[in-house]
């Protein structure tokens, strides 16, 4: 097929206008690696700084024995392993009788789980009841709170449903009871969805900072997005309070570290995005918003 | 209930579905404990609460909190904020993720529409603690934005410190984070447009610019209308990881929204008005998404709508 000379022009610039873009969505993350790896006086420059031109690893041998940060990341590490399993095991659980046409009470206890989407106690309710059950301080508060989200089982659900019928008619001829269909059937055909929920549930858990923010005041068991937290944005917000304007090589340190701890944290989310993107956008098509 | 059989005696119908039951027996009590136990936890709105006499020990004062919420100079203040900023996100950014999916939809070559797609959501994988630092570094004094606007002849910009310029920083950081992301539920619709439809379009002479306008735009609009439901039901929440990572008491005046209101109340154990607050927000948020979408399915007779 022949194109115009206006349909021709069009796709240069939207392929041009497209670069623009994802340039600018790719560089605020060149900038925090240029300057985490940058020397203090190179990171005071003003400037793009698209890459080090003075290379130093100081701020990451900083960062990496920093005590804290080892803590963050042991524990945050723990709070996604142990989450996940828990979220989709509890998910699954869930799903598979909400899923299944003879369930009793089916449409009623769908609809009970549907409106914790639409209304919720909110925070003070929710710490109160986290506190009554003794869960401060310990990872359980990170963990059980959130551990099945109705949008969760309505996608689960709705995967369940997809499979053919007949599966289960034959596994019951067979003897099999509810939890081996589950386990043994549904679940072997259910990796995609699996896998979208697990990668949801996980980074949720990786970047998750405001429920360690309420619940978790002992910094033995603080996570890793709090301890960022503490270096990021406090630092900043008493530089703005105090008026340091001036761009002394000390502030500029801090701005090296600052950029390794942010650099350290992601690194793990930038490891794996390239391999399982396609599972998470994969998920919002079987999600759709409608049940 | 229609799906069970109509002659079954209920005992027998709990009976014979014992292993289904026994199943959602967990995930049941689970949402009854930790989704409403806590609505039922909102009664300390109308109460006077003191922790060391319990939820149901404490006295009741009727409507008092709510009348002090807004007799109170900060909690107006903070739902004016909340609606200018969520008003603001909406007027420019609920096209973003459309414009975004028509533009990756002309490219026509694969490789290259899959790389920029990813480049795009890559932001929505990180946690505003991430993000929020990242941009107090990028809009801060000697930062590369303000490089920018030296290099254009202008004065350095307080972008974090000034009421105006901080409120835009969070409406264009909060597009930045999200229009990829929201575009991939657009190309999804696009994906679904029947290739027969832009045949018989070229077929009759239509331009691609009238392919686009008659048979793509007119596709995505009942997303447009979904995703426009679920963001009413947002609008008094207005994105509290994101400000509170990014404010600071300097821009309290326009950034201060109803959820870091009720996080400050909740932080100076002001219960009962943190709850009365919070729960000022929820009630509002249903009635907007059911109210908005007994509308949508008014006026398109049952076919738009959630649910």
């Amino acid at each position: 097929m022949r194109l115009s000379t206006g349909e021709r022009l069009f796709n240069v610039a939207n392929t041009f206008v497209l670069a623009v873009i994802a340039l600018l969505c790719l560089y605020p993350f060149i900038y925090t690696v240029s300057i985490s790896l940058s020397t203090a006086t190179e990171a005071s420059r003003d400037g793009f700084h698209f890459y080090p031109r003075e290379l130093s690893l100081v701020s990451y041998r900083m960062v990496l024995t920093n005590p804290s940060i080892v803590t963050g990341y042991v524990n945050t590490l723990l709070r996604t392993v142990l989450g996940t399993v828990m979220t989709l095991l509890a998910t699954c659980v869930a799903a598979y009788p909400l899923s299944r046409r003879e369930m009793p009470h089916r449409a009623l206890l769908t609809f009970l789980i549907v409106f914790t989407m639409l209304f919720s106690g909110g925070m003070v309710p929710g710490y109160l009841l986290v506190k009554e059950l003794g869960m401060i301080n310990t990872i359980w508060a990170l963990i059980v709170p959130g551990m099945i989200t109705a949008f969760n089982v309505i996608i689960v659900k709705n995967f369940f449903q997809a499979l053919p019928e007949s599966l289960v008619e034959s596994a019951r001829i067979d003897g099999a009871g509810e939890w081996a269909i589950l386990f043994r059937i549904y679940l072997p055909l259910s990796k995609p969805v699996l896998a979208t929920v697990a990668l949801w549930t996980a980074v949720g858990h990786w970047n998750a900072w405001f429920d360690a923010l309420l619940y978790i005041t002992d910094d033995k068991k603080q996570v890793l997005q709090t301890f960022l937290q503490r270096i990021v944005i406090e630092s900043s917000t008493q530089m703005m309070e105090l008026g340091v304007t001036d761009t002394s090589v000390i502030q500029f340190t801090g701005e090296t570290i600052k950029a390794a701890t942010i650099i350290v944290t992601i690194l793990p989310i930038i490891c794996v995005y390239p391999f399982v993107q396609k599972y998470f956008v994969k998920g919002i098509m079987l999600g759709g918003v409608k049940g | 209930m229609n799906d069970t059989l109509p002659e079954a005696p209920w005992s027998g119908r709990y009976h014979r579905h014992l292993g289904l039951i026994s199943m959602m027996a967990p995930a049941l009590a689970y949402f009854l404990i930790f989704h409403y136990v806590p609505m039922v936890g909102l009664v300390i709105a109308f109460k006077d609460y003191v922790m060391s006499d319990g939820i149901f020990g404490s006295a009741w004062v009727g409507w008092e909190n709510f009348a002090r919420l807004f007799s109170s100079e900060d909690f107006p203040r903070a739902i004016g904020n909340t609606l200018t900023i969520s008003i603001l996100r909406l007027a420019f950014g609920f096209f973003a993720p459309v414009i975004l999916a028509l533009m990756l939809n002309e490219v026509r070559q694969a490789g290259y529409k899959r790389s920029i797609q990813t480049l795009t959501y890559l932001p929505h994988f990180f946690s505003w603690v991430i993000l929020g630092g990242i941009f107090l570094m990028l809009f801060g004094g000697g930062g590369p934005v303000n490089a920018a606007v030296k290099l254009l002849g202008a004065k350095p910009v307080t972008f974090l410190t000034d009421d105006g310029w901080f409120i835009a920083v969070l409406i264009i950081t909060g597009i930045w984070q999200g229009a990829g992301w929201g575009a991939i539920v657009y190309l999804a619709a696009l994906s679904g447009i029947s290739p027969n439809l832009y045949e018989a379009a070229v077929i009759d002479g239509a331009s691609r610019w009238q392919q686009t306008r008659h048979i793509t735009v007119p596709s995505l609009v009942p997303t447009m209308i979904t995703l426009f439901i679920l963001s009413l039901g947002g609008i008094l929440t207005a994105g509290f990881d994101q400000i509170y990572n990014m404010y600071n008491p300097m821009v309290y005046d326009v950034a201060d929204i109803v959820d870091t209101y009720v996080l400050r109340r909740m932080m100076g154990l002001d219960l009962s008005l943190a709850t009365a607050a919070g729960m000022f927000k929820g009630v509002v948020g249903l009635v907007l998404v059911v109210g908005a979408n007994f509308f949508a399915r008014k006026i398109s007779k049952g076919e738009q709508g959630v649910w």
